[in-house]
């Protein structure tokens, strides 16, 4: 009886784990598999959006829904503006340039958070509600644990339900599986970008700012999980929201339970188990299988 | 040949070596008199700059490192953000013979990091180097975290994340030790290490093979269509490149006399990379150019204001991508290529 | 002359290049359908047909660039279906693209160069520099002064009027010295003032080459082709001299059937 309550308890921590990482991840799924700009960058809005949340809460004495508000809207303005002025002029230019772009982004988004607001980590003051532990049945656990996966599976329904049955949806996923043709058909493929950068780096935020007590909260936060980020990408697939779901669980899972059980070089088996999988499948999980 | 050929045939191929076209390609790979300058500085510097020579020290490997990733990149055209496995696995194979007084002989030691690294290379290059773009980045930085965490793992040996300090390394010759305190014979040694590479590169790069990885950078498509073996000539080109950054590894490995995590971290990574950038890639000069300016600014302005520098660098980057894509070599060739065509004009 | 003799004792040229019941789907959709096709040497065939036709998806599978559906690709009697593209080329099959696959940023000599370095078995040497292959970068001269680009040579191929670009591709075919050599529209996008320089050349190919050229223009197959086959929807519709094909009321049918096609003679 004790190992099924330790099993559950590693099971769901580490499935919270996962689910901040998808919904961090999401954002740059949908975004590579829609423009195919390779975003590295992608984590530096999480953490953007993380600080804004967290300062909020514990500065400013806001409440935790709109904190989180205020990290979604002020994240996705900012990703707009970078957007328009700065990452619009390298959609057609190499890879290289891309890689080179963003990683001067988180260059400059490091070291503008030290200097704002300090090199230390940030903790999250939770609200009462969601504070203590909460009786399972079969297990007491974290409340907030509990909170964030029930959170991450509706906004991952929330966001497969858009793709499936709004227009706009639709027209995101026409444009990932074919482009030309969707700019054809009279889609603005510009402004869909727009529009679904800026939702991804709200995500992004709101990520970020839950969780802070899972992936931590400071300036080097972009770094320490840009291969964590893109291995969740990959595997899942770009552009499926499925996909991201799936490879950030398992990815979330397997990370708290190596770090747990095999602390010096544990998560090694993450690296050979993306590797193994690439190779099967190159284009992910539940990615589209290029012609 | 073909059967149109003009009937003054003899006429046609003198014309042929007398065309610009093929006296350029014909003398490309001659050295020019500026080649001798950087080695001139580096033998200058040895005596204008006693203090400096652990600083110069570290420069030379530095070039080494960036040298091997431009011909992944530069030449081959494949991006990378995991090199530092290749400089780690070198600096731990030294590091590693030297700790446990397997094998402290310094030259022969790079020459097995060299293998270590290669080998590495084929492996990972056979398995990597099917994909492309964002997989093959992603990649790259999965086989470099692979190897940082076996080397944590295993830290039995490898010392894990303090690594392996005052390695024992033997006099070079026989004759020349490496004194702790002052960098002279690490100098010099590096240096001459540098130029026994560079050599090797700049050869490789004028060679045939040097010629179809440009082909395989500038149009992959077409060199399928000419008949190359464009895999295996990556693979080779992948491992060549390995071997090289293996040798820059092993020799920070001597020349520190310590190796830790640090040699396989994304930061060595991309500072290699930021570093080829910022001097020009594909121009085998770029790594010397981009390694000078880095590390000068690095460590003027990085000590006095560690955050302003990284909020610097990141501007630089991003201006680069933007703007000077080909780095400051790329900006020379663009300012020289415009002075030229005033000149000329009328 | 010479080689329309050589066509008229048809039955004793050897076959380079033959398929037999060659296909290709893309799922639902059938590109290419049981085709049967035969090139001797010293062909001047060309293969026409309406846009969508698939000739270029069965250049592709003729070149190894796509994996046939089901049949089978013969060069010179050696069965290749499954061989891949670049070890097709060193058995002597080459060809060239309807839109340029250049290396845009060097010479076209270097372009060229590379193209006969790798033909001749130097593009993997390593130790010595490729200047001193004097013997490739000649032959490369030697092959671009053929195509009146000597001129050319030392420019950039970005730099070059798209004509000459399209005559750069052509010398790269005809350097990898091919016994079989396979045009996919040589005239396409060069402007009328400079098409017939590439015309010019084709004319000037060696006799014993195998020659297959996808065109529309029907005053290229007129001048050019000694055989003309009519693709339709995937599938061999006609084959006969130009002529015959000309006179054909179900090839005429087929072609003013598609608005916009300048084809038919008068």
């Amino acid at each position: 009886m004790n190992f099924a309550a330790d099993f559950a308890g590693i099971l769901l921590g580490g499935l919270a784990a996962g689910t901040v990482l998808f919904i961090v991840s999401v954002g740059l799924s949908v975004t590579m598999g829609l423009m195919g700009f390779v975003n590295l960058a992608h984590g530096a809005f999480a953490m953007f959006g993380g600080y804004i949340v967290v300062l909020a809460m514990n500065r400013a004495h806001f409440g935790f829904a709109v904190a989180l508000a205020l990290g979604f809207i002020a994240t996705a303005a900012l990703s707009v503006v970078l957007e328009r002025f700065l990452y619009r002029r390298l959609y057609r230019a190499g890879e290289l340039d891309q890689v080179l772009f963003t990683i001067g982004l988180i260059f400059i988004f490091i070291a503008s958070m030290t200097i704002v607001v300090g090199p230390e980590s940030q903790t999250l003051q939770l609200p009462p509600a969601l504070g203590g532990q909460l009786n399972l049945g079969f297990i007491q656990y974290r409340t907030y644990s509990i909170f964030l996966i029930v959170v991450g599976f509706a906004i991952a329904l929330g966001i497969w339900l858009t793709f499936e049955r709004t227009r706009i949806g639709g027209q995101i996923r026409a444009t990932v599986d074919n482009r030309r043709m969707a700019e054809s058909l009279g889609i603005n493929v510009d402004r869909l970008f727009t529009i679904t950068f800026a939702f991804g780096s709200g995500m992004a935020a709101i990520g970020g700012g839950l969780g802070a007590e899972f992936l931590g909260l400071d300036p080097q936060y972009p770094l320490k999980y840009l291969v964590y980020f893109l291995i969740v990408v990959s595997v899942g697939g770009l552009g499926s929201v499925i996909g991201v779901y799936y490879a950030a669980l398992i990815l979330g899972v397997l990370d708290f339970v190596l770090t747990l059980y095999l602390p010096k070089g544990g998560t090694i088996f993450i690296y050979v188990l993306t590797i193994l999988i690439l190779l099967a499948r190159p284009q992910g999980l539940f990615g589209r299988k290029e012609l | 040949m073909s059967a149109a050929v003009s009937p003054a045939g003899e006429a046609s191929v003198a014309a042929g070596i007398d065309n610009p076209a093929a006296r350029v390609l014909m003398q490309r790979h001659r050295f020019r008199w500026w080649e001798a300058l950087p080695w001139i500085a580096a033998i200058v510097s040895y005596f204008a700059f006693p203090d400096y020579l652990g600083f110069g020290t570290d420069l030379l490997v530095t070039i080494l490192f960036a040298l091997s990733l431009d011909l992944a990149l530069g030449y081959a055209g494949i991006i990378t953000l995991g090199h530092a496995a290749f400089f780690g696995a070198g600096a731990y194979t030294v590091g590693m013979l030297a700790s446990y007084n397997i094998w402290t002989e310094p030259i022969t030691s790079l020459l097995l990091a060299a293998l270590a690294a290669a080998a590495i290379g084929v492996l990972s290059g056979l398995v990597l180097l099917r994909t492309k773009g964002l997989t093959l980045l992603m990649l790259t930085l999965c086989t470099m975290a692979l190897l940082e965490q076996a080397a944590n793992m295993a830290h039995a040996y490898t010392g894990g994340f303090d690594g392996l300090p005052s390695l024992p390394i033997a006099p070079v010759f026989g004759v020349f030790e490496f004194n702790p305190l002052y960098a002279d014979t690490q100098y010099l040694f590096a240096l001459g290490v540098l130029l026994v590479c560079f050599l090797f590169v700049r050869t490789l790069v004028y060679s045939p093979f040097g010629q179809s990885l440009t082909g395989i950078r500038e149009n992959v498509l077409r060199m399928h269509a000419i008949g190359s073996p464009v895999r295996r000539r990556l693979i080779v080109c992948y491992a060549i490149s390995a071997a090289l950054a293996g040798i820059a590894g092993g020799l920070w490995a001597q020349t520190n006399a310590y190796v830790n995590l640090s040699t396989l971290g994304l930061d060595r990574a991309a500072t290699v990379l930021i570093v080829l950038i910022l001097g020009g890639y594909g121009r085998l000069y770029g790594a010397f150019i981009g390694a000078v300016v880095y590390l000068a600014l690095e460590h003027f302005l990085a000590q006095i204001y560690p955050t302003a520098w990284q909020l610097g660098l990141g501007l630089l980057l991003v201006l680069i991508a933007l703007f000077a894509r080909n780095g400051i070599l790329g900006l020379g060739e663009t300012l020289w290529r415009r002075y030229r065509a005033k000149r000329t004009a009328p | 002359m010479a080689a329309l003799s050589r066509e008229a004792h048809g039955a004793m040229s050897e076959i380079r290049l033959e398929t037999q019941a060659l296909s290709r789907h893309f799922g639902a959709l059938v590109a290419v359908q049981g085709i049967d096709f035969k090139l001797a040497a010293g062909a001047r065939h060309a293969l026409i047909g309406p846009n969508g036709a698939g000739k270029t998806t069965f250049v592709n599978l003729l070149t190894g660039a796509l994996p046939p559906t089901r049949g089978r690709v013969f060069l010179a009697g050696r069965d290749i279906t499954g061989k891949a593209q670049a070890e097709r080329v060193k058995l002597g099959i080459a060809r060239t693209f309807q839109i340029n696959r250049l290396f845009r940023g060097l010479s076209a000599l270097e372009n060229v160069c590379i193209a006969v370095a790798e033909r001749a078995g130097a593009a993997g040497s390593m130790f010595y520099p490729a200047g001193r292959r004097t013997d490739i970068i000649d032959e490369s001269m030697q092959l671009l002064q053929t195509l009146r680009l000597a001129d050319a040579a030392r420019h950039r191929v970005s730099e070059l009027p798209y004509g000459r670009q399209r005559l750069v591709e052509l010398a790269i075919a005809i350097g990898l010295k091919p016994e079989v050599l396979l045009l996919d529209e040589p005239a396409a996008g060069v402007p009328s003032a400079e098409s017939h320089i590439i015309l010019d050349a084709i004319e000037r190919l060696p006799e014993h080459i195998a020659v297959l050229i996808i065109e529309h223009d029907m005053d290229v197959v007129f001048r050019f082709a000694k055989r003309v086959t009519v693709m339709v929807s995937g599938a061999l519709f006609a084959e006969g001299t130009p002529r015959e094909i000309e006179a054909n009321p179900q090839v005429r049918e087929v072609y003013l059937g598609q608005a916009g096609l300048r084809a038919v003679h008068g």
